[in-house]
């Protein structure tokens, strides 16, 4: 318990002394990304310039196969961009690494962990000691409110459950960024509010750099300092919105004025795209 | 004097309800299988009963049952060959035979069968190989086994060890191929570098798949090794059978027909035992 405590105090430091964050910021550098050659040459995501400031919160919104789970990869490392770079610190984006935490949609907790050897999978490849690695899990599984199921399999928990213990593993490296593929897609509507409310909870007590990717027009808004409307075929972003709306936020907001009109605006963004794209296939 | 009478009476009855609730589980279990197990029971001893007719009438109707021992020969045959000191060394070498062949297929097999499975040049040179040789039933092997090896016995290791090796390698390869990439990506991102994923994810992935290798794998090796110890050797319960034969001790070959389906099933059973700590996790997903 004390081992917990202090470590909740060690965690939110950047905040709790004021500082300003200066890690998390990301540069996307005239980046595009193509696959394939020739006949089957497809390009994902045109040319796209984009920066990211510290310890804000970015959400990418976008209908389906419209790229923005590429241009997150390529954020992640897992997609090398065909043209520019992604600079995350200064430092070129190489493959993946820790300092870039990501959350799946898809369920992706080793199905052999349990959920506490699960959060300790990053700070033990770290080469942390065992005692270290167990106050961390333990500061993180009091983070999610899932203290009481640490020695449970994944397949024993509820969608939103593994989803809260997929975000305490990506937090559990301290990363200076999280990147979050539509991770509350597969829930259901009451559990994806409450994941919601909880993210941004931890997001302010982190004060950590999130770049969240959906298709869900209310959950951009509702979470983020920045929506990024995205197009499809090919992937482009089309409106780089600023949601200025009070922090900390409940659900109660979705029926404010403000809100209401930057949903309108996306929707009707959204909307045109498709029709593009609607009537491309048509011809 | 009260107080302790009240109190052993009370553990009186603590161990009486601990051994009720035992009664309990047994009863609903036996409960539940009931039927399953009187069916079991029902046709073993039918089987029993259509053996033991069917040799006392010396049924001949092109199944010629005339050279046929009865149960009871056979089950006398075996209570005496238990207080026979040669029949254990028989079925003694038969299992070392194994359990030398199959280590060697374990190790071989899941090292070959994850290298396929990760690596496509791997894969591209192993396949036709597997192709080719897996089909070759163990008997047809013998000739060659026996001129290749030095001895024997190194021969009818080498038939058992073939016999083993191709499952586990086949399942180690369909398991490793089945890991999901999205727990590869996860741990990438998490700072894990290719051994450690192999390690904690591609190896704990295959897992499930690379137990069902490994029980095929000893089923089939006892297979083989029947087909070598029928061809040569001194020893091993696969020559106590066709030694019986060429005796004309016909009680003898069912003996040992009737071992090495015990063991057979024994072994596999064990081989699952031995897996099943490390698919503790497999099995809370079903529950």
């Amino acid at each position: 318990m004390t081992v917990a405590a202090t470590a909740v105090v060690k965690m939110p430091k950047k905040q709790q002394t004021g500082k300003k964050i200066d890690k998390g910021q990301v540069s996307i550098n005239s980046v595009e990304i193509s696959f394939g050659k020739g006949s089957d040459y497809n390009l994902a995501v045109q040319e796209t310039n984009l920066e990211i400031k510290p310890g804000e919160f970015v959400c990418i919104l976008g209908p389906s196969g419209c790229g923005k789970s590429t241009l997150l990869n390529s954020v992640a490392g897992y997609i090398s961009p065909t043209k520019g770079q992604v600079l995350v610190d200064g430092s070129e984006v190489k493959g993946p690494s820790p300092d870039r935490g990501m959350v799946f949609q898809q369920y992706s907790l080793f199905p052999w962990k349990t959920v506490k050897d699960n959060i300790a999978f990053g700070p033990k490849i770290a080469g942390l000691s065992d005692s270290e690695c167990s106050s961390i899990t333990n500061t993180f599984l009091s983070m999610i409110g899932l203290s009481n199921i640490a020695n449970k399999y994944p397949a024993e928990l509820s969608g939103g459950m593994q989803q809260r213990v997929g975000i305490a593993r990506a937090l559990a490296n301290y990363p200076s960024v999280l990147l979050m593929d539509e991770p509350f897609g597969a829930l259901d509507a009451q559990t994806r509010l409450m994941m919601q409310e909880n993210l941004l909870k931890i997001w302010s007590e982190f004060g950590i750099t999130v770049l969240f990717v959906t298709h869900d027009v209310d959950e951009a808004i509702f979470l983020a300092d920045r929506v990024l409307v995205m197009s499809a075929s090919p992937g482009a972003i089309i409106k780089d919105l600023k949601v200025d709306l009070p922090r900390p936020r409940d659900p109660d907001l979705a029926t404010d004025d403000n809100f209401v009109a930057l949903k309108k605006q996306c929707l009707s963004l959204i909307r045109s795209e498709s029709m593009k794209a609607f009537e491309e296939h048509n011809h | 004097m009260t107080q302790a009478t009240v109190n052993s009476k009370e553990e009186l009855s603590q161990t009486e309800n601990k051994s009720s609730q035992i009664r309990l589980v047994m009863v609903t279990w036996l409960r539940n299988n009931i039927l399953q197990l009187s069916v079991g029971f029902l046709a073993l001893t039918s089987g029993l009963i259509a053996w033991h007719l069917l040799t006392l009438f010396n049924f001949n109707f092109f199944i010629n049952f005339e050279n046929v021992p009865s149960p009871i020969k056979v089950f006398s045959a075996f209570f005496t060959h238990l207080g026979d000191s040669e029949f254990y060394i028989h079925i003694i070498v038969s299992i070392k035979r194994i359990l030398i062949a199959y280590c060697f297929a374990v190790v071989l097999g899941v090292l070959i069968g994850v290298a396929t499975g990760r690596s496509k040049i791997v894969r591209a040179a192993v396949l036709p190989y597997i192709e080719i040789i897996r089909p070759i039933p163990a008997v047809a092997w013998i000739p060659m086994a026996i001129l290749m090896w030095p001895t024997e016995e190194s021969s009818i290791i080498y038939i058992t060890f073939l016999g083993a090796l191709f499952p586990i390698i086949l399942n180690t390869v369909h398991g490793v191929e089945q890991t999901p990439s999205v727990l590869i990506r996860a741990a990438q991102s998490l700072g894990a570098n290719s051994l450690q994923i192999f390690w904690h994810v591609i190896l704990p992935a295959a897992l499930p798949s690379i137990t069902a290798g490994l029980a095929i794998g000893m089923g089939i090796s006892w297979f083989s090794l029947l087909a070598g110890e029928i061809i040569s050797g001194q020893y091993g319960i696969g020559y106590f059978t066709w030694n019986a034969y060429s005796l004309i001790n016909y009680p003898d070959i069912v003996v040992g027909m009737l071992i090495i389906g015990g063991l057979g099933t024994l072994s596999t059973f064990l081989v699952r035992k031995l897996m099943q700590p490390a698919l503790r996790w497999q099995k809370r997903v079903r529950a």
